[in-house]
């Protein structure tokens, strides 16, 4: 599946585990949300990268005491409808500073690719071909401004910037490191 | 009132074109239907009965004679010649075709208008006291801070797919006006012994199926951290409100779940994670926006207009007008006209292009070039001096809009029901035509009293039956409609959420059982008592009684 | 002498107006011009047909509608099916198509 990321589709480089699936002896790999909590022990020494993928059910305080061995948190959009990851994406990123890359999986489509970079979603699984790179590309881009702060996405100047307004009022996005920007 | 600064204008006009793009799409097939109707929706389209529905925002219910005359243009270029207005102080209309709609958004966009968010499961249009600025008891004026709230959720990237629709209300009066306890936020201004701006927040107010009063999360929430706090508990009805069924899916279902407490203690655990951070009002650009506003410019007048009082004297028809539709103006000389859109017999909050271009010439004449719109679907002219109303009048009667009716029998909310709507079960319109020529006689009104009449056409309660001191709701089985009485509701200060009286009625049947409430009121009233007051202390008895013991 | 059966309505993709399919397989606005299917199969190819239509993106929400054919003049059973058929019952002659539909 392409994994869209500054603006190109990508080749996925890490290995999804299910529950049972042996873990590789080294290579990027991302476990269910419950396996990283039965088998972290083990997960923890794993000698490459460790990723969570995280249902959209749960509260990420739950996350909280792993945060700081994942260098990747997938969340889930069950139904391009369904808006929880996109409060969980803030979360992480504002309450607790999770900086690794965070991805949006699921029902996604072009429209809703914006928001999702705003509120801190950097790479995007792409399970729907019918959307050409142009397609997703255009639909992200096509609103150059934002009345909220954003947080990963350059592509919208937030208003209170333009207004010369918010400068200094968002510590948080000011601490935010330079993520591979998208716009 | 609020005009675009460059940024406003640039937004909706990218906003406009990200519409072009996405109709485009749709009609060439590379949206489905479902991909589509959450995109439309979040631009106020609906597809109803007979053709899609435009849902125009008026924000917190304020537009300009130019604005009005847009709406009305668009009515004939576009629709078929009149529009709605909603309870919820928006513009809706009825004959749209989807092709059109973003030529429709490029006119809306020319006089700073928009359909954004007037649909969809989203951060609604905010609405206020339609009397902002004007009302004699008025603390101070909640529209800056509604036009804050507009822009901060405007396409808020994580709040665009909630469980459900989110309404927020906010009013600066303590007489409430705006149902701040009927809606999912509800903001009423305080202000303390230092003259210091705080909000009382309420939460989990909602009408539909379910009706219930809000609660009160936070007695006193400084104005800066306002934004902060919607956020948090926007965010916590997010990740909490339910998703499996849509009846239950808007937050009041959330606070009556979890509890008013619990809930209460899940925003304010979230609050103190910060997640305000980045939002904090700034005063500064708070006070742009009341500077954008401008005020209009008062002229200094005597308390008592002369002119005005011999006005009054000049025919019985004005004085009934003014004493029915005339309301306290915080300046002397000026004073707030009500103009009712409830003709006798008519349809209630339907203008038509005329119409519209009527009050537009008035306002700019005479009303500092303001209109407003309320949630009872009448529209207002906030600004007028006292000396003008009787000029007013004339053209107002002239035009059809001249009915002296407001806050009575004849002021009837009604939703369009089943004439319009795809959800509606039975037709409310109809009844409430009915029920208007039948108390169309302005002396029996006057001595009825205040009186709120609702109807709505089905359970979702657009017409805030449940609200109505006497509410009806329609309902249907096996194919034909039937209405359900409700009595004692009310969304101003006093608020309740009316009981149902007992089995329906057929639509003929209607006007004479609510002829015999009224009959029956008006019979047990004590002293000045109104019809709610009255219900208060009697109960449904006797009301029961009178309309089904006979039977 | 009346006829049952099911005719199949739609909302135009363009325009969102109410059609309905007739026999010569055009959407029309004229209810009383619309293919009235009696037995059940032909019911469900009457169906069959309104799910290619959306698919090609000609129609949205295509439906089977109870109704009667009397003397020409199709009636649906539902009163809702009616008023979409009609118009609104308060706004006469802002439809003009079908004016002699009944809402009783």
């Amino acid at each position: 599946m392409p994994l869209l990321n500054q603006r190109e589709f990508k080749a996925d480089p890490w290995t999804f585990l299910d529950t049972s699936e042996p873990v590789p002896s080294g290579g990027d790999i991302v476990v269910p949300f419950e396996r990283l909590v039965s088998d972290f022990k083990t997960l923890m020494l794993h000698d490459g990268q460790l990723g969570v993928a995280f249902p959209n059910n749960l509260p990420v305080t739950e996350l909280e005491p792993y945060l700081q061995r994942l260098q990747l948190v997938t969340l889930d959009f069950p139904a391009f409808t369904d808006g929880r990851a996109y409060s969980q994406a803030r979360e992480l990123r504002t309450h607790f500073g999770f900086k690794g890359e965070l991805r949006a999986a699921g029902n996604l489509l072009p429209d809703q690719l914006g928001f999702m970079q705003q509120v801190g979603f950097d790479y995007f699984e792409i399970a729907d071909e019918r959307f050409s790179l142009d397609a997703w590309l255009d639909a992200a881009t096509s609103i150059s401004l934002s009345y909220q702060p954003s947080f990963t996405s350059r592509s919208q100047m937030p208003i209170s910037t333009a207004r010369g307004l918010a400068d200094t009022s968002a510590p948080d996005a000011e601490d935010w490191p330079e993520q591979p920007h998208y716009g | 009132m609020y005009r675009y600064d460059e940024f406003d204008a640039r937004f909706v006009a990218e906003r406009v074109s990200q519409f072009r793009s996405q109709t485009e799409r749709r009609l060439s097939g590379e949206l489905s239907e479902d991909e589509f109707k959450p995109l439309r929706l979040m631009n106020g389209l609906y597809l109803q009965l007979h053709a899609y529905m435009l849902r125009v925002a008026i924000p917190y219910g304020t537009l300009s004679s130019q604005q009005m005359r847009a709406l009305a243009d668009i009515s004939e270029k576009y629709d078929r010649g009149y529009g709605h207005f909603t309870t919820r102080q928006n513009m809706q209309f009825n004959w749209i075709a989807l092709e059109d709609t973003p030529a429709i958004l490029e006119d809306l966009a020319k006089v700073e208008m928009h359909a954004i968010q007037t649909s969809g499961n989203c951060i609604r249009n905010v609405t206020a006291d339609h009397w902002a600025g004007a009302a004699a008891d008025e603390l101070a004026d909640p529209r800056p801070v509604a036009e804050l709230i507009r822009q901060w959720s405007s396409l808020h990237p994580e709040f665009s797919f909630l469980p459900r629709k989110f309404k927020i209300a906010v009013t600066g009066a303590p007489n409430d006006r705006a149902a701040v306890k009927f809606h999912d936020i509800g903001l009423r201004l305080h202000l303390n012994e230092h003259g210091q701006r705080g909000w009382e927040v309420i939460a989990g107010g909602g009408q539909g199926r379910t009706p219930m009063v809000g609660v009160t999360v936070r007695d006193w929430l400084p104005e800066a951290e306002l934004l902060g706090y919607l956020e948090a508990i926007i965010r916590v009805y997010n990740l909490f409100g339910r998703r499996d069924n849509k009846y239950k899916a808007r937050i009041k279902i959330l606070v009556h779940e979890t509890g008013a407490e619990k809930f209460r203690d899940l925003v304010e655990e979230e609050y103190a994670r910060k997640p305000g951070s980045g939002i904090e009002v700034d005063a500064r650009e708070l006070e742009r926006i009341e500077a954008y506003f401008g005020g209009p410019n008062f002229e200094v007048l005597a308390m008592v207009q002369p002119e005005f009082e011999q006005d009054k004297l000049r025919g019985r028809e004005f004085a009934r007008w003014v004493r029915a539709n005339v309301s306290a103006h915080q300046m002397p000389g000026y004073a707030i006209a009500n103009i009712s859109v409830k003709p006798v017999g008519g349809i209630p909050g339907d203008a038509t292009a005329a119409q519209m271009r009527t009050i537009a010439d008035i306002a700019e004449r005479f009303g500092n070039d303001e209109i407003r719109v309320s949630h009872h679907q009448n529209l207002v002219l906030p600004h007028v001096r006292q000396s003008d109303l009787h000029e007013i009048w004339q053209v107002l009667q002239a035009n059809g809009l001249g009915t002296a009716n407001l806050g009575l029998i004849g002021d009837i909310i009604s939703c369009p029901g089943l004439d319009y709507c795809a959800l509606a079960t039975a037709r409310s319109i109809p009844v409430s035509q009915a029920l208007s020529r039948r108390f169309s006689n302005p002396d029996r009104q006057a001595e009825i009293g205040p009186l709120r009449l609702n109807i709505s056409g089905c359970i979702n309660a657009c017409g805030h039956h449940h609200v109505g001191h006497i509410g009806i709701l329609g309902l249907e089985k096996k194919g034909v409609e039937f209405y359900q009485i409700t009595l004692g509701g009310s969304s101003a200060t006093d608020s309740a959420v009316g009981g149902v009286l007992g089995p329906g009625f057929s639509a003929e049947e209607v006007p004479d059982a609510i002829e015999t409430i009224v009959d029956t009121y008006i019979a047990l009233r004590m002293d000045k008592e109104t019809f709610l007051q009255a219900y208060r202390r009697v109960g449904a008895g006797p009301f029961k009684e009178a309309l089904y013991a006979a039977a | 002498m009346s006829e049952t059966g099911k005719i199949l309505t739609a909302n135009r993709l363009n325009d969102g107006l109410v059609v309905f399919l007739s026999a010569a397989n055009i959407w029309t606005r004229h209810i009383n011009d619309a293919a009235l299917a009696q037995e059940a199969n032909a019911q469900s190819a009457l169906a069959k047909r309104g799910e290619d239509f959306e698919a090609a993106n000609i129609v949205t929400g295509a439906y089977l509608v109870g109704a009667e054919r009397d003397d020409g003049e199709i009636l649906p059973d539902h009163i809702r099916e009616r008023i979409r058929a009609a118009g609104p019952s308060v706004h006469p002659g802002l439809l003009v198509e079908n004016p002699h539909v009944s809402l009783r």
